[in-house]
This record gives structure tokens, C-alpha cells and sequence, in this order.
């Protein structure tokens, strides 16, 4: 059941070259860079997004994701939700307004799966990139790159997936869209969504705690998917593997390394996921189809290369 | 441009990097899959060899894979290591074990 929790806000990711980095979320990636802050992190934008940043880079010697935080309806939920959290036994950290510059308060709390989240319910509205809420063109010009539209989700691999999923789906009210179950019936992956969207997080069960799989960023076409795996060439961008189509999700794809070595997706596509709907499932037997429907067998790299 | 031999002592492989190329860049291209390959970005610690010999730079690691006390013994990361001199290797993790070594999950296979 909603619980208040709206969409993916933003994404905090380590670098180990502030300089490379930005060149390739904005050169390469067409985010839009919005502001800096005096520790040093650069905050960047999707052109379809209506906040100030979705995605902020911190520069440190370890690659990986710090945290991902969701937007909230209104402080009224927030103040509910925590609440929530609270009662449920997790703990939760009170992130100040302006932490994170032109964003409200923010609560953090981490998952056992060993993942940082936040929620919030205020930040800058900034409105849509180079185009008017009245009368608006259709896109914007001057876009760089693959022209990413939105950020659209994380996939996240850690331990706990069961207890993860009561946090996510009991307190937070997201919905299970799409899972993969072994023999045993355990549940070893699993696409969460509040949202019409095939998924908004997901997690791949995994020994290690914390694990930061891939940031992922939402394209028109598939035209423009095979448009960026020609610029991933060009730019000699190191590539993980597509472009293709997954099992799971449908969603048609193609991923690729940031210049620390944290996995980036554009996709198009996907199917769509109301509340009605009951999860889809995949067998890990067929893990191979569900991930890459072409191949239709496992890339090891893709399982087992994380920040 | 100077061009550089690598010989990697645990599978018998030898192959040419230039100089400015990393040696896993220099490896793939090839077509030789000698050391495992990963992120290609000093991130996952999947390429982590040893340099038994010869001289290198290094670029920018994740000091969870590429510690210092780590880097002193001449374990790096290929994907971050510009030889400067010929270099001998040899694999941290064997090629082909190292993905079946890495963590996950033995009930997604
Ligand atoms: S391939 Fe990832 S660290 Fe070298
Ligand atoms: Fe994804």
C-alpha cells in the first residue's frame, strides 16, 4: 500500500577523479551539471527532471554508492514515515536541511543488506532543462551525449534480501514487480517499484554487504539506446555488456563503466506495474534468459563485478 | 613510442603494451585473456596482479582492492598500470578462477 514515498530522488556516487568523472556524466551521460558544494561534490541533472540534482558525485579513494534517496509527498509523510521506520525497530539518522545544498531534511537510515537510503520531501524546483512549463518544445537543444532523461533506479547487491523486502514493502510501501526464486523457493532477486515503473530499486542477493551494481538512467528508444552504445565506441568508454534486452523487466539496455569503475545503465522501455498487479517471477535456473534475453546464458562479469 | 613486454608467469603468456596503454588495455586488445577483466576503471579489483618485475606508473586504484601496504608489494591493478619498463606478472586470482572465486551467490547458477 503507498505509504507516501513518490520516486527515486537521487544518488550519491564515489569517484576516484572528480575531473573524469564529470566528463563522462556530462560529456558522455548529457546530465547536466547544477551546482558544487565546498566538500567538493558536484551535483548534476537529468533534462526531464523538475528538481535541482539527481545525482551527486563525491570524489574518495573507493569507489561505490554512498546512499540513494527517495522523494516523499509531503513533509506529513516524512514525519509518518519515520515514525514508521522507527516503530519497526530501524534506525534512523536525521540529515539536516542544506546538507545537501537547496535540499530539505532528509532522513537516512540503512538497510540489512548493508545500503543507505533517505527520504525527503523537499528540494529545489528547478523545473525541466532548456525547456517552459508553458507551451514547452519537445526536448531541449544543446544536450550533450546520450542525453539521458531521467535517473530511474539502482540495482543494489547484498545479503538480507528478505528483510530488506519487509522494510521496502511492509514501512515504505513499495510493491514487489518482478522476483527471481532458486529451487528452494528463497527469493534471490528482487525489482521493488512505488510507481508504475517495472522497478524504482532492486537487489541481487550477494555474500557481501553494500554492494553498488549500476545506476541506471532512462532513454526514449531504442534507437537512441543503440545511438549511445555507438558513443560508448567513440568515446572508447569501457563497455560491461548489450546492447540488449533483459528477461526481467523487458527493458532494452546496454551498461557500461564510469571512469572509477561503477557500472552505468541507459535503457528504454520495460514493462509497466500497478498495484493490482502480482509479481512476475523467474527461476534461477533460467537466471541466464531473465538477465540477457538474447544471450539467454550468465555473464559472469555482469554478476560479479561491483563497486 | 616505446612498446613494452609482459610476461605473465603464471599462464606463459607474453604480450606488447605501449607506452600510455595500461597493460589490461594492452592484453584486450590482443584478444588475450590472460588476466581477468573487469570494470577496466580501478574499481572492482578484478585484474589485481603482481608486478614481479619491471617498472610502472600507476594510476587512480580503490584502496580497498589496491591498498597501499598492498601497491608496495607490487600488487595492482592492470587495468591502472602503465609499464615503463618490460614487466613480469602473475595472476592474483587465476584467470579462470577468479570470477567462480568472487562472492556471489551460488544459487544464481
Ligand atoms: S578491471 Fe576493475 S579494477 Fe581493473
Ligand atoms: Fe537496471
Amino acid at each position: 500500500m503507498k505509504k507516501g514515498v513518490m520516486r527515486p530522488g537521487h544518488v550519491q556516487i564515489r569517484v576516484l577523479d572528480m575531473g573524469e568523472a564529470v566528463k563522462h556524466y556530462t560529456d558522455l551521460l548529457g546530465l547536466i551539471e547544477t551546482d558544487r558544494d565546498d566538500q567538493g561534490r558536484v551535483y548534476l541533472k537529468a533534462w526531464s527532471e523538475v528538481d535541482k540534482f539527481s545525482v551527486v558525485l563525491r570524489e574518495a579513494d573507493e569507489p561505490g554508492c554512498d546512499f540513494m534517496g527517495f522523494k516523499v509527498v509531503d513533509e506529513a509523510a516524512l514525519n509518518q514515515l519515520e515514525k514508521d521506520l522507527v516503530d519497526y525497530g530501524v534506525e534512523v539518522e536525521q540529515v539536516p536541511a542544506e546538507e545537501l545544498k537547496d535540499c530539505g531534511r532528509r532522513v537516512r537510515f540503512t538497510v540489512p543488506s548493508g545500503h543507505a537510503f533517505e527520504l525527503y520531501a523537499d528540494k529545489k524546483y528547478t523545473g525541466k532543462w532548456g525547456v517552459s512549463s508553458v507551451n514547452p518544445e519537445a526536448w531541449p537543444r544543446g544536450l550533450q551525449g546520450m542525453k539521458a532523461v531521467r535517473f530511474d533506479h539502482v540495482l543494489f547487491y547484498g545479503p538480507e534480501l528478505a528483510a530488506v523486502y519487509d522494510i521496502f514493502v511492509n514501512v515504505l510501501g513499495f510493491y514487489l514487480a518482478e522476483q527471481v526464486l532458486d529451487p528452494e523457493g528463497t527469493r534471490v532477486a528482487q525489482f521493488l517499484t512505488v510507481s508504475m515503473k517495472e522497478h524504482d530499486v532492486a537487489f541481487i542477493h550477494h555474500e557481501e554487504k553494500g554492494k553498488f551494481h549500476h545506476a541506471s538512467f532512462f532513454l526514449d528508444t531504442w534507437e537512441a539506446v543503440l545511438r549511445s552504445a555507438d558513443l560508448i565506441s567513440m568515446t572508447d568508454t569501457s563497455i560491461d555488456i548489450g546492447p540488449t534486452r533483459h528477461g526481467l523487466t523487458h527493458g532494452q539496455t546496454i551498461y557500461f563503466f564510469d571512469p572509477s569503475g561503477n557500472r552505468n545503465e541507459v535503457f528504454c522501455g520495460g514493462d509497466y506495474h500497478y498495484p493490482d498487479h502480482k509479481p512476475i517471477t523467474w527461476k534461477a535456473e533460467d537466471l541466464g534468459k531473465a538477465i540477457f534475453y538474447h544471450d539467454r546464458v550468465l555473464n559472469e562479469r555482469f554478476l560479479t563485478v561491483l563497486t | 613510442m616505446a612498446e613494452f613486454q609482459v610476461f605473465n608467469r603464471t599462464t606463459g603468456d607474453h604480450f606488447i603494451c605501449q607506452e600510455g596503454q595500461s597493460v589490461l588495455k594492452a592484453m584486450e586488445q590482443l584478444g588475450m585473456k590472460c588476466v581477468p577483466v573487469g570494470c577496466r576503471g580501478g574499481g572492482c579489483g578484478f585484474c589485481k596482479i603482481r608486478v614481479l618485475e619491471g617498472d610502472f606508473k600507476c594510476g587512480k586504484m580503490s584502496k580497498v582492492h589496491a591498498p597501499p601496504e598492498a601497491v608496495e608489494k607490487g600488487e595492482v591493478l592492470a587495468c591502472r598500470i602503465y609499464p615503463l619498463t618490460d614487466l613480469t606478472i602473475e595472476c592474483v586470482l587465476l584467470p579462470e578462477a577468479a570470477l567462480a572465486k568472487q562472492t556471489t551467490t551460488k544459487t544464481l547458477r
